[in-house]
């Protein structure tokens, strides 16, 4: 199929979900959709670069800066999130650097660079943490509110709307920076890095280069729906928002919905709020660890017996009827 | 255009290359022989960047490329293939080669241009060049294929063919060194050719350097080299490879 014909039921659909804020969906059903079209683009910032075995478990920390920074700034100095945002960005791309680089150079791949990435994680969550004078250490915080809740200029709305289409422009953005990957010849040299670095560099692959660009822009996208989500949520937590958790949380719903596609993390996504609200709703507050535990379990069966997650099911399943006919 | 002086190579105290010294002119195809072990393929891995050599000097027109990343030494115009193939198997064959073209070469070109380029590549080789043709179809003369039209594909000036072709039938060897005959003639590339077997190679070389235990026992002309009692010792102790 053409890209453009690919891309037309795709900007239909994107069209049509902008309208249904206008339609004024109960304050309940926005809420899921903002957080699955946040979550979403995160989880596909994480896939731009694990689809190529840069399996990162690092991305909480992303998460967390591009989080607290814009909030701290906030909050101490009356700084405007327009400029915390970006520097939040960037503060993350640079921990991204610090971290990839040697880790590139010296050839640390596969489960050593997941390990090593963790731990970049939980420095993140400690130092959080430790900051509790100006972050509230492990209560969390909460940015300071506007009077009347609405703000351009402090990016806090009382109406869900806006975070809707906040959201959804950046899920866009993160399909198309996918596309961008792809589009270029950093797809097959990424698949090619993967497979074999040392093929990959006789033949003029700047192997080092290549992976931790993709990382540095994984990072970045993390780092800014890190910021949208703590706009959003108005309470920032380093237990839900930097830690090992929230980096398990990534990886298992990008992995589920299929982090090879394009759609898979977005699959995933709706797959682990759904589930989660489903499992919340059931147990109500009664058994808490039980939805846990049962979370934990399907997601673990999912890993196992769908390696390739939901969408890359369907497309096997699709390709088999195609070859079939 | 190569000037290799005192080359050495050790592995946790294991000389694989010794001391090795040579010359190699533009235009030329030169054979590197010597039996299994002997450190050919140790020699083109420090040639061509994939591991530092220990001691020694490298100069690649002029430049000093001892300790360079392979894909440096790639710009430069230094391309090679690999004894055991490395295709990249969840890539097309097109591609494979395309990413070749892509960024080995010195110069950027775009990326629709690499891709005809990798098909003009692959049909010079002999390797079919649409767009589902994958790696996992091909046989080991295949694979072999494959590398050396990956290592064309970054244009290099000097090719290290590391072809050593066992598992290769009669006619598939003549056909490997009709290749590279013809790939020194029309394309005007440089080539040191890799082989423990001597018969198809002292056919087509110009000059020969011999191998043994990583140090240098041999160089001159193919017919001089094969009355070398050195060589022949080599040779007929090491069974087998006569
Ligand atoms: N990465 C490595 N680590 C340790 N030892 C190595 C390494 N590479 C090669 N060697 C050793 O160095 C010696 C030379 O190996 P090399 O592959 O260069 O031989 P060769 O002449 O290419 O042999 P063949 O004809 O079998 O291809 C061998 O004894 C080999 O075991
Ligand atoms: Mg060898």
């Amino acid at each position: 199929m053409s890209d453009r014909g690919r891309f037309l039921p795709l900007g239909a659909a994107a069209l049509a979900l902008a309208l249904v804020p206008l339609f004024g969906p109960p304050s309940y059903v926005m809420h899921m959709a903002v957080q699955i079209l946040l979550w979403s683009f995160i989880y596909t910032a994480w896939s731009i670069m694990g689809r190529f075995g840069l399996v990162s478990l690092g991305h909480g920390a992303f998460l967390g800066i591009g989080m607290y920074v814009p909030a701290l700034l906030w909050n101490l100095y009356g700084v405007t999130p327009w400029l915390g945002i970006p520097l939040g960005v960037l503060l993350a791309v640079l921990s991204a650097l610090v971290i990839g680089w040697p880790c590139f150079r010296l050839k640390v791949v596969g489960h050593y660079f997941a390990l090593v990435t963790l731990a970049l994680t939980e420095v993140a969550r400690l130092s959080i943490i430790a900051a509790r004078d100006i972050t509230g250490g492990s209560l969390g915080m909460t940015p300071k509110p506007v009077p009347g809740g609405h703000s351009w200029w402090a990016l806090q709305f009382v109406d869900k709307a806006y975070f809707f289409w906040i959201g959804l422009g950046l899920w866009l953005f993160g399909l198309w920076a996918w596309r961008a990957v792809d589009r270029s010849m950093r797809n097959p040299a990424l698949e090619a890095i993967a497979e074999d670095e040392t093929a990959a560099a006789a033949i003029g692959i700047g192997v080092t280069r290549l992976k931790l660009e993709v990382t540095l822009i994984s990072a970045a996208l993390t780092a800014l729906g890190g910021a949208a989500m703590g706009q959003y949520l108005q309470y920032l937590n380093p237990e839900t928002h930097a830690g090992i958790g929230i980096s398990l949380q990534i990886v298992f719903a990008a992995i589920a919905g299929g982090m090879y596609a394009m759609l898979g993390p977005t699959v995933g996504a709706v797959l682990t709020l759904v589930l989660t609200e489903a499992l919340r709703i059931a147990f109500g507050t009664t058994l808490i660890g039980a939805a846990n535990t049962i979370y934990g379990v399907l997601l673990i069966l999912f890993i196992i017996f769908m390696p390739r997650g939901i969408v890359g099911l369907i497309e096997e399943r699709l390709r088999a009827r195609g070859a079939k006919a | 255009m190569l000037e290799v002086t005192g080359l050495s190579k050790s592995f946790g105290g294991f000389l694989a290359v010794s001391q090795v010294s040579f010359a190699l002119a533009r235009g030329e195809i030169l054979g590197l022989i010597g039996p299994n072990g002997s450190g050919k393929s140790t020699t083109f891995n420090l040639i061509a960047g994939t591991y530092p050599p220990s001691e020694g000097r490298i100069l690649f027109e002029g430049h000093d490329i001892g300790g360079l990343g392979a894909d440096r030494i790639c710009h430069l115009g230094i391309g090679r293939t690999f004894q055991i193939p490395r295709p990249f198997r969840k890539l097309s064959l097109c591609d494979n080669v395309a990413v070749a073209a892509y960024y080995g070469r010195n110069q950027a070109i775009a990326r629709e241009e690499a891709r005809a380029e990798a098909r003009r590549v692959l049909a010079l080789v002999g390797l079919p060049s649409d767009q589902d043709a994958m790696a996992d179809g091909l046989g080991a003369a295949g694979l072999k294929k494959l590398e050396l039209a990956r290592a064309l594909a970054t244009q290099p000036k000097l090719l290290l063919a590391d072809e050593s072709l066992g598992g290769l039938d009669a006619g598939e060897m003549d056909q490997a060194a009709e290749l590279l005959r013809r790939i020194r003639g029309e394309m005007g590339i440089t080539i040191i050719w890799v082989e423990h077997i001597m018969g198809v190679l002292m056919k087509v070389v110009d000059r020969v350097i011999v191998l043994d235990h990583g140090e240098k026992i041999a160089e001159g002309k193919p017919a001089e080299v094969a009355r070398d009692p050195r060589v022949i010792e080599v040779y007929l102790g090491s069974a087998g490879h006569g």
